[in-house]
């Protein structure tokens, strides 16, 4: 039994798999905005070519930093990552419950990004703080409406916050085919882009402006993990909504490829979001989400609960 | 180490430092960067911290209060590190050489491992020189 939780962690939906599909789909947002930009774009193993370069550099620790939490906070973000990543991947791949709910996922994303917040603050450097805080505000910002985007299945499934329930109450019919459905979805797909700081959202990393915001001062194994944290992103939130309304992975026969182009859809309209938006203000992501997403989403939520 | 070598050679990012140029070199490295020439089919890439980089693209003859300042910057990026010096002015300093206030000899303030001569050097002959620093690293 230990075996295979271990085999679930660092295999496969866990570590090495989503770490691996991860990069390749890196690469695939990396070629496509090339394609956008009319530019050829980057060779396939762009990424690992990438990651295991940062492997081998020098790491610098700051004097002016706060060295304990500098050093930890990539390390526990990847591990919460990791983690997240095991849990969705067991409900979607196995069909059974692994450790924890819906709840501990919205518990665990909120770490990761309290990690952000923690790393960029403990450098020292007036960027990093500005792009910590930053983080803070965008948190704020897309908080609310991503739990009120998560409550939507919970009231449709009856009630259910365990991962596989919510699953199997999508048997009959996928959330997104209800009316509420499709508005938590789009909402969700707002979010999430929120949450995984891609442009136009990328406020705090504003590479032209605060230069890379909270990863400005990591360099070497560091910087390579928060690049690889960013990459298994793109695995973790195509999941979660996939699971939450799209009624997750089927295996047998043609469905499989039913289930490949549901997370290839999410991901190739992230990445077209992204390549036709430029970056926005921190005021005006604060007042998208909080004036039009989020009642947007509470509207999802009171249809939700009415049956619609 | 050759496949460590290899993997560098293939992900080099490039962090742009001006050394008191007159421009015309900066305006050239960033026609470099646009989709024309597109270098991310090379794996390189721009970044904006030097805690990032793996080669510094230096211009300018450096005058005495920069010289410094790059010295500094050389320091603080993660070795190992390449620093490619861009124009005739890092190398000879061009019209500039009889400046009172530029350092004498750029290559002492730091290690230059590859100069890429003109005034300013086309994209295409930054394209050829990053290429043949790729090779020296791959052996």
């Amino acid at each position: 039994m230990i075996g295979w939780t271990i085999f679930y962690l660092l295999v496969f939906p866990g570590l090495l798999f989503t770490a691996v599909l991860g990069l390749i789909v890196g690469w695939v947002d990396r070629k496509v905005s090339a394609r956008v930009q009319f530019r050829v774009g980057p060779p396939l193993f762009q990424n690992f070519n990438d990651f295991f370069k940062l492997l081998g550099k020098e790491t610098i620790i700051v004097r002016d930093s706060v060295h304990s939490i500098f050093v930890l906070s990539p390390l526990v973000a990847f591990g919460v990552t990791t983690l997240i990543a095991a849990m969705l991947g067991v409900v979607l791949f196995y069909g059974f419950g692994f450790g924890g709910d819906l709840l501990v996922i919205m518990y665990l994303l909120m770490i990761y990004s309290v990690m952000v917040i923690l790393g960029g603050s403990a450098t020292g450097n007036v960027y990093s703080s500005l792009g910590a805080g930053r983080e803070i505000k965008l948190l704020l910002a897309d908080e609310l409406a991503f739990i009120f985007v998560c409550l939507v299945p919970i009231i449709k499934s009856g009630y259910q916050i365990r991962l596989e329930e919510i699953l199997s109450a999508q048997s009959g019919g996928l959330f997104v085919g209800s009316f509420s459905g499709v508005l938590a979805f789009i909402v969700g797909l707002l979010c999430i882009q929120a949450k995984m700081t891609q442009p136009p959202f990328h406020i705090p990393e504003a590479e032209t402006e605060i230069v890379e915001g909270p990863l400005m001062e990591y360099s070497g194994p560091l910087l390579g993990f928060w690049k690889l944290n960013q990459a298994m992103q793109w695995v973790v939130f195509p999941f979660l909504l996939i699971v939450l309304f799209l009624g997750g992975f089927n295996g047998a026969g043609w469905d499989i490829l039913w289930s490949v182009l549901k997370y290839l859809g999410i991901v190739v309209i992230m990445i077209l979001i992204k390549n036709t938006n430029p970056r926005i203000r921190i005021d005006t992501a604060l007042k998208f989400f909080w004036k039009y997403l989020t009642p947007v989403a509470l509207l999802a939520v009171i249809l939700a609960v009415l049956g619609v | 180490m050759g496949w460590y070598k290899r993997r560098l050679s293939k992900s080099l990012w490039v962090f742009h430092v001006s050394g008191s140029p007159c421009n015309n070199c900066d305006i050239e490295i960033l026609d470099l960067l646009t989709p024309r020439y597109d270098v991310e089919r090379f794996g390189i890439k721009l970044v904006g911290s030097v805690r990032h980089a793996d080669v510094l693209l230096v211009t300018g003859v450096f005058n005495k209060k920069v010289a410094p300042k790059i010295k500094k910057l050389y320091e603080q990026a993660p070795k190992p590190i390449f620093v490619v010096a861009v124009g005739t002015c890092v190398s000879g300093g061009c019209c500039f050489k009889d400046s009172y206030n530029i350092v004498p000899d750029r290559g002492e303030v730091i290690p230059i491992d590859l100069y890429i001569p003109g005034c300013p050097p086309k994209p295409e002959a930054m394209i050829a020189a990053v290429a043949k620093l790729i090779g020296v690293l791959n052996g």
